[in-house]
């Protein structure tokens, strides 16, 4: 008891000079000075009083000594911290340009001591003002459980403020007692504390006392049930949100393809070629920004969302005009021919940049994560959930209320009734296959912020936008994001139980037998236009 | 347009007399001529020739399916490489203990993967007349069963299409994974003999020649047989009419499921030919590409002759070859370039041009078979 008083003793005041009066140089010097004589009983002294000193420079210098770069110079007894060639004075931090190396004695230190610096420096992150120091430092404990720390852990719980260190620090506590020769009592508190808080580190930290065949061990198993329901609970919720990840991904790139494949009926495989060549976009914006105005860079990005929206929307518009309005009334030569169309533009991507992977780089406001519970979400996965919804309400919106959106619709249901009233079905088809082709760029400036850029992207997506399409049903956009999210969720759920490639084979199974069951999808489009 | 029941047009006469000379003389060529003459055929162009015209068998099956019943597969390379298992699989256990490991029960990859026996669906193949019997029956069966589920509840036209795509990118994946036991990635390879003739020796692979040759020779005819009867009138009916048909009372279902099964016994056949002659079967052959490929060679051809598909196939193949060794760059270009050409501009194929070119040149009236129409008015 009367060791913790004097720690919370010592702490407050660390506290009350490290925050408010901070020590000169010239007192560290002086507390530096018994590091340099041969009497360990003064060095330990010395070390507790530089701990307690609330300098700015304490940590470095306990960290040079305990990792033996804290010298002394033989002449003036000055104590300088020698890394590699740089040598600097250890109480101010200043260089000292030339110091000739044979003039500087080590430091030596003992066990005793080395196990002191442990503590005094767990002590000291434990208490530095910057919170991911003291995370940090807490973390380290949750690991080591080193015994001797748990005095420090007391004294550093009564002050934090921070709730995420706060709670660090009552896990590694816990996990401390847990681990130590304690009271049966303190150790099923311990047990408490540690499944109140759940996850992973939690299973792992009671995996050891469950196998015991005492009170402990009972409570440990009882806590861990406890937490494995709540993991399982966890791992469904992140399943769901990596489901809705891949369906925003596979939405992205199907919806194009409906689009196309709703109005014309025909099949465009050169559709991926779209999302490849959009992805290349990024790629090339990202390249021109770095070379002529660097300081954009973070938003290359933006521009080459619109940029790959026009630029996939023309050749749309190129290939329907020279290819496509040729074959009307015949799919599957369609078929035939935009797949003659996509080797041509991955080979035409191959031979200008190279087979290998380009990498677009993730702009600083799309990286990081955030964590929810026991849940980590990447922004760059969460900006093209955003995106893909943004995409489909303009679509939407497009589809509803525009006039182009209107004929669109007429033409969808029935051609011959369209051009009869007047609508140039002809200009319908090129500028919806320029929609389809653009949106398709548009979700490949997105797909090159979590997939490789190389020639090959548009192959990895289309398979899966045709099922997609197909399961969602012709022709409408309220199927394909259903059928993107049901199969992005069950691809996600399968994976964990049956493996990722056997997953997708199930997937592929699951929609070809649903293709028998409802040859027209999840939605058909009802009405004569059907068996044209 | 009226096909012709009793009349086998020249064409295919032709093509008969091609394959059976080519069975005769490359042999001849390859074994009578000394290396150095100007006439010599080199075993290893034998092979390829032999390649080709397995090439040529899968193209005559699907064009049997798709120029006859408007039916786009784009798994036929599932069947063909199904094929190509069951025999990787015979020339496997004709192994035996000469595999790396020396293990007599078990092939090479499965002592890798520390499998202690046979699997059950590996059983048999030691016997080749069980091993050609899969070879026909494993892809038949698969197409009897998909096709029954997909033409009874009536997905046609580009569902079909993607259904059957999405097949064969399905046993990709599968046949990729090791636990499905077709030695994963690598497949099955290093085969040593066929029925005890080794497969390095020249014989063996002038005896495969002509059983391709005759092969191909054979499906043709069974094609022609198909389609010039009664049933393949009705087949074309289906593909330019399929409701009308319907609505005469034709179980168009039963038709489908018929014609697609047998195609697919077709496309094993070319693939159990083609693996002993290349020496390799693995999981890249489900690639959807390839099957995609092989339509390509019916369209070149023109769809709806079955001789066509053969020219196409040989000739884009060897395309190919000289393309990938000369300019490996711009095969791909070609490739592209060719299904676009063809379904533009010659959407009945070589075939289709030069009759008509024959047509226009001597004004004569002639009946051909099929093919003219493809998408009717319905």
């Amino acid at each position: 008891m009367n060791r913790l008083k004097s720690v919370v003793l010592l702490v407050f005041a660390i506290l009350a000079f490290g925050h408010s009066i901070p020590l000169k140089a010239e007192d560290l010097v002086s507390l530096l000075q018994p590091l340099g004589s041969s009497d360990f009983a003064g060095k330990s002294a010395a070390i507790a009083a530089i701990a307690g000193s609330g300098s700015p420079r304490a940590s470095i210098v306990l960290q040079a000594l305990n990792d033996g770069k804290l010298l002394v110079s033989k002449a003036d007894r000055r104590m300088v911290i020698l890394d590699g060639a740089e040598v600097t004075d250890a109480a101010t931090g200043a260089a000292i340009p030339v110091v000739d190396r044979s003039a500087l004695e080590k430091v030596g230190i003992n066990n005793k001591l080395r196990r002191d610096l442990r503590v005094a420096l767990g002590n000291l992150t434990l208490l530095s003002p910057d919170p991911t120091k003291r995370r940090q430092a807490a973390e380290a404990l949750l690991k080591s459980r080193d015994p001797s720390a748990i005095s420090s852990l007391d004294s550093a719980l009564t002050v934090e403020t921070d709730d995420r260190v706060k709670q660090t620090l009552t896990i590694a506590r816990a996990a401390i007692l847990l681990a130590g020769e304690r009271p049966d009592v303190l150790k099923i508190a311990a047990i408490d504390t540690i499944r109140s808080h759940g996850g992973r580190d939690a299973v792992s930290l009671l995996t050891g006392p469950a196998a015991q065949n005492d009170p402990v061990g009972a409570a440990a198993r009882r806590a861990l049930e406890q937490i494995e329901a709540e993991l399982k609970l966890w791992n469904a919720v992140q399943n769901l949100v990596y489901g809705l990840s891949l369906g925003s991904v596979l939405f992205l790139a199907a919806i194009g393809l409906a689009i196309t494949f709703g109005v014309m009926g025909v099949i465009n495989m050169a559709h991926g070629e779209m999302v490849m060549i959009g992805a290349y976009v990024a790629f090339v914006i990202q390249q021109l920004i770095a070379a002529s105005a660097p300081t954009l860079g973070e938003l290359s990005i933006l521009l080459a969302i619109p940029l790959a929206f026009l630029l996939c929307g023309l050749l749309g518009i190129g290939i329907e005009r020279s290819l496509i309005r040729f074959l009307y009334g015949r799919p599957l030569e369609t078929l035939l021919a935009t797949f003659g169309l996509s080797l041509v533009l991955q080979q035409a991507v191959r031979s200008i940049f190279g087979p290998t992977n380009r990498e677009v780089a993730t702009p600083t406001w799309m990286s990081g994560s955030v964590e929810l519970g026991q849940l980590t979400l990447t922004i760059n996965r969460l900006s093209i959930i955003v995106f893909a919804l943004a995409i489909f309400v303009v679509l939407l919106l497009v589809l509803r209320f525009t006039r182009f959106g209107l004929q669109v619709r007429a033409v969808t249901q029935n051609r011959e009734m369209a051009a009869a009233m007047g609508i140039p079905t002809g200009r319908i088809d090129a500028l919806t296959f320029g929609l389809g082709s653009g949106i398709a760029g548009m979700a490949g400036v997105a797909l090159s912020q979590i997939d490789n850029v190389s020639p090959n992207l548009g192959q990895a997506y289309i398979i899966d936008s045709f099922l997609v399409v197909v399961f969602g049903g012709v022709g409408n956009l309220f199927g394909t994001l259903v059928a993107s999210l049901i199969l992005g969720g069950l691809n996600k759920l399968l994976e964990p139980i049956a493996g990722a490639v056997l997953g997708k084979i199930l997937l592929l199974v699951f929609v070809v037998l649903f293709i028998q069951r409802r040859p027209r999808g999840l939605f058909p489009l009802k009405g004569r236009a059907v068996e044209a | 347009m009226a096909a012709t029941r009793t009349h086998i047009p020249l064409r295919l006469w032709l093509c008969l007399s091609v394959l059976v000379l080519l069975a005769v003389i490359v042999p001849v060529l390859n074994l009578l001529t000394p290396p150095e003459h100007s006439l010599h055929v080199p075993t290893y162009v034998v092979s390829l020739l032999g390649k080709y015209l397995c090439f040529a068998i899968l193209a005559v099956s699907v064009d049997l399916i798709w120029g006859y019943c408007g039916l786009l597969s784009l798994g036929q390379g599932a069947f063909f490489a199904l094929g190509g298992y069951a025999m990787g699989v015979y020339l496997v256990r004709q192994i035996g203990s000469r595999g790396v490991y020396a293990n007599p029960e078990l092939p090479d990859f499965m002592v890798f993967l520390n499998w202690t026996e046979l699997p059950w669906y590996w059983w048999g193949f030691d016997h080749f007349s069980f091993a050609v019997a899969a070879v026909v029956i494993v892809p038949a069966l698969l197409a009897f069963v998909f096709g029954w589920f997909a033409f009874r509840s009536r997905v046609s036209g580009v569902y079909f299409s993607i259904i059957t795509q999405a097949l064969t990118y399905a046993l990709m994946l599968a046949f990729f994974r090791n636990d499905m036991g077709f030695g994963g990635n690598n497949g099955l390879t290093d085969f040593k003999d066929i029925l005890g003739f080794s497969l390095q020796s020249d014989a063996t692979r002038l005896g495969l020649f002509i059983l391709t040759c005759l092969a191909l020779a054979a499906v043709l005819l069974i094609c022609v047989a198909i389609t010039s009867s009664r049933f393949g009138l009705v087949l074309i009916a289906i593909r330019d009419a399929e409701n009308r048909a319907r609505f005469l009372g034709y179980r168009v279902e039963t038709y489908k499921v018929v014609v697609f099964t047998i195609s697919a016994a077709m496309a094993g056949l070319a693939g159990a030919l083609y693996v002993p002659q290349v020496g390799i079967i693995n999981p890249g052959e489900f690639a959807p590409a390839n099957s995609i490929e092989s339509v390509i060679w019916v369209s070149v051809g023109g769809r709806g002759t079955l001789v066509g598909p053969i020219i196409g196939a040989v000739l884009v193949n060897f395309g190919k070859s000289w393309f990938t060794a000369a300019f490996p760059e711009f095969w791909l270009f070609v490739l592209g370039g060719l299904f676009i050409c063809v379904t533009l501009f010659l959407p009945r194929g070589l075939l289709g041009v030069t009759e008509s070119l024959f047509r226009r040149s001597w004004s004569m009236p002639r009946r051909s078979v099929a093919a003219s129409t493809p998408e009717a008015a319905e």
